[in-house]
């Protein structure tokens, strides 16, 4: 069997701060396969966006991490790679919609210049015209139509789903294997959401995109994934196919955050604990759905 | 009768950019009733979030008024104005200063605005934390030290120190997990009811809408399309974009799906009818 686009072994992390060591990550292991869609979903600061980072080799740059396990893309390690060569998947290979447009976007810049500047790390010495046209199509695809504001404009005179989907388009233009969307669809109305889920979708088909997909909207993770991995304070606590998962979730944590979902039939905002001592149950891992290569 | 707490009446805001005009609020009038909270609800871009700064104060109007208890605000708001109106954010990490303790943020909010006696400001400071769930301990940790919905309950005590009347909130839980979400919800409805608050919600959450606001707005390219009593609006909603906009509600129960699957019959069977 071919190796899996990523794959993730017993990831640990933790951050040195002034009062000592806080771990973050209790060893983390997930696989996508190309052309697979796995989600993650779980409790807000238990981990997803820093996994996500530490993939894209970002938190290796930062002094105050300490991260173990493996991480490998297409069957190579990536603590083996130099900087250069793992400078140069960034973006190109491996790209990702952060979950904060206004924080990833560099507000300096007009929208076309950064537009620009990602296209360029796959075609070098891309034209300023060659890069508009592809921009504006790629914007298309996003549902923005008046593509020559938006270019013109810095991050600031445009709404928060118009960034989003700037991101969304920007990481989608160099068709990269590997797909990491965080967050995608938080500032999006659920028209716009549909169809950059189709976008995605589609993607995924034509080149065999592997992705990894972050959300709180349980809604859309049972809309977008194959398979789902459910964190909690580091852990991940339950892993199944989506079908799997939402039809019978196992793990006491899955089934309180399923309860808290609103609807839109009513029924009011769910009464259920924040925590629970039986959150901290072992792992449920439905069948079939075995880490690739575990040590077991 | 007395007169709403908030009223709008045909309130524009337009933006000049790269020669264009961007008629960002197009002729907007509605009233806000006091202890209510409105949903806003609509496309990306379609205004949603230059209204509420237009309510706030950060930016005057381009044309319309804006009045609280039938007087209309100035263009340049008084401290007294500012206090009534607060507001609450997606991102409660960069809406706190990070180097701020989470007590000096609420005892900085309570000075500006000289509520209650210096010496009793400390104990006030407790008191809203506990208010919002929190422990009184909490003062000394500074926001990066706190979970997303940890912070988001600060921002909140934060909103609520100075003792304000209406709270404008923009997407103020789609950052958290849907249990700690709950968990907030259920904050801001109770604190609605103890402090008697009014709410102006934004939220492209339809699912939350239906379960916390008594009444929507709905938004299209600047312009209101539709207002409705919360029901209503999801049984039988009118303009097609509000179908539209229901019938896309990622769900997760099978009576969810037929609801959806309901209005978006309804749509195109009218659409069959005109052709
Ligand atoms: N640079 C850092 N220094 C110290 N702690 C950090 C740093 N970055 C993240 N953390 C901590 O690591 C934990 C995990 O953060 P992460 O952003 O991955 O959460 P998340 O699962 O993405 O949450 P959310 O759903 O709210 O986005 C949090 O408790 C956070 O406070
Ligand atoms: N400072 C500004 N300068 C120029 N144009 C602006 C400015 N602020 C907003 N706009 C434009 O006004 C329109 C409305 O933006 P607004 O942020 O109000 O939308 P929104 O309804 O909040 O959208 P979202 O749901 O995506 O947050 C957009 O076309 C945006 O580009
Ligand atoms: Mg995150
Ligand atoms: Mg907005």
């Amino acid at each position: 069997m071919t190796s899996p686009t990523l794959r993730i072994d017993d990831l640990r992390l933790s951050f040195r701060t002034w009062r000592g060591l806080t771990e973050v990550l209790h060893g983390v292991s997930l696989h996508i396969r190309k052309g697979e869609r796995v989600a993650l979903v779980g409790e807000s600061g238990s981990g997803k966006s820093v996994t996500a980072r530490i993939v894209l080799g970002l938190l290796q740059e930062l002094k105050s991490s300490r991260i173990d396990g493996v991480v490998e893309f297409e069957g190579r390690d990536l603590e083996k790679l130099s900087a250069a060569e793992r400078h140069k998947l960034r973006g190109t290979k491996m790209s990702m919609i952060f979950q904060d447009p206004t924080t990833a976007l560099n507000p300096v810049y007009t929208i076309g210049m950064q537009f620009r500047e990602v296209l360029g790390r796959r075609v070098k010495g891309i034209s300023q015209r060659q890069a508009r046209d592809v921009a504006t199509a790629a914007l298309a695809d996003v549902s923005i139509r008046d593509a020559d504001r938006i270019l013109a404009s810095y991050p600031f005179q445009l709404s928060g789903g118009m960034n989003q989907r700037v991101m969304i388009a920007m990481a989608l233009a160099n068709e990269p294997s590997l797909l990491i969307a965080d967050e995608p669809g938080t500032a999006l109305d659920v028209t716009v959401q549909a169809q950059t889920l189709q976008l995605m979708r589609a993607l995924v088909e034509r080149h065999q995109t592997a992705v990894l997909f972050i959300s709180h909207n349980l809604g859309v993770v049972r809309e977008f994934a194959d398979r789902v991995y459910v964190i909690y304070k580091g852990r991940i606590v339950e892993h199944g196919t989506a079908v799997g998962l939402f039809a019978d979730p196992r793990h006491p944590y899955t089934r309180a955050l399923m309860e808290a979902v609103p609807h839109i039939t009513g029924g009011g905002i769910p009464e259920i604990d924040e925590e629970s001592a039986a959150f901290s149950a072992p792992m449920a891992v439905h069948e079939g759905c075995a880490e690739p290569g575990a040590s077991a | 009768m007395t007169a709403p707490i908030l009223s709008l009446q045909s309130v524009s805001k337009t933006f000049f950019l790269a020669g264009r005009e961007v008629r960002a609020v197009d002729d907007v009038s509605i009233d806000v009733a006091e202890g209510e909270c409105l949903a806003i609800v609509g496309e990306s871009g379609s205004g949603k979030s230059t209204l509420a700064n237009m309510i706030l104060g950060v930016y005057p109007p381009t044309a319309g008024t804006i009045a609280y208890r039938g007087t209309p605000l100035p263009a340049r708001r008084e401290l007294k104005h500012r206090r009534l109106i607060q507001f609450v954010q997606q991102n409660p990490l960069s809406a706190l200063n990070p180097q701020r303790s989470v007590g000096v943020s609420l005892r900085l909010a309570l000075d500006v605005h000289g509520i209650g006696k210096k010496s009793e400001r400390r104990a006030e400071v407790g008191r809203l934390l506990e208010e919002v769930g929190l422990p009184a301990s909490f003062m000394t940790r500074a926001p990066a030290a706190l979970s997303g919905g940890q912070r988001q309950r600060v921002a909140i005590a934060r909103a609520l120190a100075c003792r304000s009347e209406i709270v404008v909130l923009d997407e103020p839980t789609s950052a958290l997990d849907v249990l700690v979400q709950a968990r907030v919800l259920r904050l801001l409805q109770e604190l609605r009811k103890a402090r008697g608050l009014t709410y102006v919600f934004i939220t492209h959450d339809l699912s939350v809408v239906r379960n916390i606001a008594e009444r929507v707005a709905v938004f299209e390219k600047g312009r209101l399309v539709e207002t409705g009593a919360t029901g209503t609006i999801f049984s039988t909603p009118e303009r097609p974009y509000t179908r539209r906009l229901i019938g896309a509600v990622p769900v997760v129960t099978d009576a969810e799906m037929a609801l959806r699957e309901q209005l978006t019959e309804e749509f195109t069977g009218e659409r069959n009818e005109s052709a």
